[in-house]
This record gives structure tokens, sequence and C-alpha cells, in this order.
């Protein structure tokens, strides 16, 4: 039972996080902050294409980086 | 977004998916036993119909902001994974997607299991294996049209979209009974993974309570300047490859020149 349990996170793990968990989490903490930005006056569209110049490139360079 | 842009985004993006279950489904039947791969078809086909029967009215409950919050973090998600991987395969540090390969792989893999029947299917191998192939597959097809379609209030035109994709890939996978490697799949799937990622830009953003300059006319700038980033990042990507590789080669060929520490 514990087994199935695990395949079937691990199957929903792959399925929405997959190869770089840090893609995952850069796109959640994006958000984030693009909702308290959008709170004040200040405009908050640019900071989710911010986020994507800064993330693709870094998890890019990860991927290269392991052996 | 119109109508045009909704329908070409979800059928490239199923035609992708779409070929990869074929090559699976054709593994299983050529390998092991058609019967048995159909019918594996046919059940994961039956899965999925009862998923979106109940996914589909739920998803259109969803209030629009929340929903753009949720399809936009997903699909942004899934967009970066599929240009990050796109990138890889372009630049030369990832192995392109080659489905004649992975046909030798699937077929190699499926003759060397035993044959067991089980109830009306003569092979449970063949079985299993088309139905997770086509699950899988399809569970990515079902998320694509229900946050496509519910996100511009059209999920008819989205399943249209998917279903010609599906169909055509079916037609042709049946007609010449191997795996479709003539469609340029990687080309493919860069050109889905930038606009996944851009309407995942734009539906996150809005979703988070973000207002972007131009509203929907936004997301026609987003498309091309996503591109042309991921276009920049393989070249520059390609650029350091070869010259690793030329760095590579030449520490040999300045050793036995005179095995002065690589100086030349």
């Amino acid at each position: 039972m514990g087994g199935r349990i695990r395949a079937f996170a691990a199957f929903w793990y792959d399925f929405v996080v997959g190869d770089d968990w840090l893609i995952a989490v850069g796109v959640v903490l994006a958000l984030a902050l693009t909702y308290g930005l959008s709170r004040t006056s200040v405009p908050a569209w640019w900071l989710l294409p911010l986020f994507l110049v800064l993330l693709l490139p870094l998890s890019l360079w990860r991927a290269t980086r392991r052996p | 977004m119109g109508s045009g842009a909704l329908f070409i985004a979800v059928f490239l993006a199923c035609v992708v998916e779409a070929v990869e279950a074929t090559t699976i489904v054709l593994a299983a039947g050529t390998a092991r036993d058609w019967r048995s791969a159909t019918s594996g078809m046919a059940g994961a086909l039956a899965v999925l119909a009862i998923v979106v029967a109940a996914l589909g009215p739920a998803v259109s409950e969803i209030p629009l902001r929340g929903l753009r919050l949720a399809v936009g973090a997903l699909l942004l998600i899934f967009g970066l994974q599929w240009l990050r991987k796109a990138v890889l395969r372009a630049s030369g540090h990832k192995a392109r997607h080659d489905e004649d390969k992975i046909f030798a792989e699937q077929l190699a893999a499926a003759g060397a299991q035993p044959r067991r029947r089980v109830g009306l299917v003569p092979d449970w191998y063949g079985f299993t294996l088309s139905f997770k192939g086509v699950l899988l597959e399809g569970l990515e097809v079902v998320f694509i049209v229900l946050t496509f379609g519910s996100n511009q209030h059209d999920v008819g035109l989205a399943a249209v979209a998917a279903g010609c994709a599906v169909a055509l890939v079916a037609i042709a996978g049946v007609a010449i009974r191997s795996p479709l490697s003539r469609v340029p799949e990687n080309t493919m799937k860069f050109v889905v993974g930038i606009m996944l990622t851009a309407f995942g830009t734009f539906w996150g953003a809005e979703g988070a309570g973000a207002h972007w300059p131009g509203s929907d006319a936004s997301i026609l700038v987003l498309i091309p300047a996503i591109a042309a980033f991921a276009l920049v990042l393989v070249a520059l990507m390609r650029g350091n490859r070869l010259g690793a590789a030329g760095r590579e080669t030449a520490v040999p060929a300045a050793a036995v020149d005179g095995g002065s520490g690589g100086r030349i």
C-alpha cells in the first residue's frame, strides 16, 4: 500500500514539477511576489517576465553542470 | 487571444503528445499483440473520457481569476520545462527526441517479456504498455484542452483542435504502421514550449492581480520575445559547447607536441 502511495506521489511530482524543482519553486515565488506587488500602486506585470529571464538560464546552467 | 490562436496552440501541443502515444501503441502492437494493444488504448481512452466528464464542468465553475492563477502557474512550469529541454536539445547538450530510436527500444523491451493471458486480454504486458502510454500522454492532452479552453471560454473549440490532432496522428500511424519520425517533433516541442510559457506568463500574472499593458494584445509581444530569448540561449549554449569541445581536443594535441602542460 505504502509503495503504491509513493508511486502515485512520484507520478504527480514528475507530472507537475518535472526535471528541475527550481523552475516550480521559482514560478510559485514569482506569482506570490506579483500578487503582493499588485496590491500596491506599482505595476506588477513585469515581475513574471523578469523571473522567466532569470529562471530559464539558471535552470539550463544547472542542467549542463550535472555530470 | 483569437479562436485561430487557440486552435493552433492546442493543435500543436496535442500533435506532440499524440505522436508519443502512437509510438508506444505501435510498439506494443508490433512486438506483442495488436488486440491487446488496441484494448489497452481503448481502456485508456475510456478513463480519459471519464476524467473529462468529471473535471470539465468542475473546471468551468472555478472563478476566472483563480483559474488563471492556477492554470498560469502550471502552464508556466510545463512551458519552462519544455523550453529547457528544447534549448538543451537544440544546443546539442541533450540527445534529440528520436521516435525511431524510442520505437526500437520499446520493441526490444516488449519482446523480452513473457506472454500472460488475463481474462479477455491475450497479452497483459501489451495491454498495460499501451494503456499507460495513452493514459499518460492523454492526461496532458486533457489538461491542455481544459486549461486553454476554459480560459478562453471555448472548451468546445479546444476539444475540436485536440480531436483533429489526435485523429490526424492516429490515421498517419495506422497507415504507415511505423513511428512518425518524419514529424518535426523537436521543432514542434520548441514552438509548444514557447507558447505554453507565453500563455502561462500572461494568465499567471493576470490571475495574480497584474494588468498587462495593452491587455490581450500583450500576448502578441510575449510570444516573439520568449522565442527570441530562447534562440539567443541556444546560440550562446551552442557556442559554449563548441568552445569546450575545442579546448578538450586542444589539450591532447598540445600534450603530444611537447608535453608542456598544454601551453602552445
